[in-house]
């Protein structure tokens, strides 16, 4: 969904950010993106590619750490990790009184850089 | 080499302006509904039915997300509901700014309900928080049964489901037993509506649920 324009913002606020430190050569940017998101990694990727030919981000990395669905139980009280991203089911107990705790991540960690 | 510490969501201008549209409803003591669905489900179908239950009990006012007419918002005139048309021209979700500026022209201090039409669709609105109080999303008979496990976000996050076009149930293949399974593992807290906006079947149910939702947050 939309990751051209997610990555554009992105490495607007990174270019930003930047200036602002008086960094002008980014080297790594972390992005975190929960598995219950409509957002796909591989797109972002593609995305950063295409968008990131300037001075600024030519050397830069993207790294996606892509977090997997959790479900906390309120029937057992166990946290497990959902297979099966749309099963909002306990694999412990089969209740479906679950809180979905991760999956629903979506931001810029951090980035690197350097100041040349 | 510097690290610089971000952690900046990506929706994040989205998600301040929703907050700023979630206040003013509360200022304001509106409920607010972002209706959602795949297109042709029956949003404004419902709307207008929704609209004959309640007009004379509530003070409602509607906004109407559309990729470039203005014909749903032409429906809800009809029904003399004061009506805002946004036009995403090709975007297709609304997004928290589009709503704010829309209801700036709606009198916004006289109103009890407010209804979103969002557009038909069912990937994109469901990242795109409007500052509501609570999605309801319809579903018809005619799609199938797969648009639930296909699109579980939406269905996840939803207040209310409504199951629309029931008089067509028995031209369909949908099964009723699997979609309230389904349901029941994406979703056990929905409350769910059976109706048809062609007869009026379970209409009053779910109206007579808003009206109760209206109370709820500002008692009069
Ligand atoms: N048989 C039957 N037809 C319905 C029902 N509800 C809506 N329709 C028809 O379905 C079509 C689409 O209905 P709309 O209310 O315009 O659907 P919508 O979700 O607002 O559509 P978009 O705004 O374009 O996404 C229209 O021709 C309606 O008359 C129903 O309960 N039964
Ligand atoms: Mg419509
Ligand atoms: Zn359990």
């Amino acid at each position: 969904m939309h990751e051209l324009s997610i990555m554009q913002g992105v490495l607007d606020i990174v270019r930003d950010s930047a200036v602002q430190n008086g960094i002008s050569r980014i080297n790594k940017l972390k992005l975190v993106i929960g598995s219950l998101t409509m957002i796909m990694p591989d797109s972002l990727r593609f995305a950063f590619e295409v968008l990131s030919q300037d001075e600024m981000f030519r050397e830069a990395d993207l790294q996606i750490e892509e977090v997997p669905a959790f479900i906390r139980c309120h029937a057992c009280n166990s946290e497990t990790a959902q297979e099966d991203a749309y099963c909002f089911v306990c694999s412990g107990c089969g209740s479906n009184q679950v809180e979905v705790v991760k999956g629903r991540e979506m931001y810029l960690d951090y980035y690197e850089g350097d100041c040349v | 080499m510097v690290q610089v510490n971000m952690e900046t969501h990506l929706l994040g201008a989205n998600e301040l302006l929703a907050r700023r549209n979630r206040q003013l409803f509360k200022d304001h003591k509106v409920l607010v509904i972002n209706l959602m669905s795949s297109p042709g489900s029956g949003k404004t179908t419902i709307l207008e039915r929704t609209i004959e239950a309640l007009g004379g009990q509530l003070r409602l006012g509607v906004i109407e997300g559309d990729l470039y007419t203005d014909q749903d918002a032409q429906r809800i005139e009809k029904k003399g509901v004061k009506v805002i048309q946004i036009n995403t021209e090709g975007a297709c979700h609304l997004d928290a700014a589009m709503v704010g500026k829309a209801y700036g022209q709606l009198p916004t201090d006289k109103m009890d309900l407010m209804v979103i039409e969002n557009v038909g669709n069912l990937v994109c609105p469901a990242e795109f928080d409007l500052g509501e109080d609570f999605t309801a999303v319809v579903i018809s008979t005619t799609e199938g049964n797969d648009k639930l496990r296909k699109y579980p976000l939406i269905f996840r996050q939803a207040k209310a489901v409504l199951l629309n076009k029931m008089d067509l149930l028995p031209y369909t293949d949908f099964n009723l037993e699997r979609f309230k399974n389904d349901l029941d593992q994406i979703n056990p807290s929905a409350t769910v509506f059976m109706v048809s906006g062609r007869t009026g079947e379970g209409i009053e149910n779910w109206t007579r649920w808003v009206f109760e939702e209206v109370k709820r947050k500002n008692p009069f």
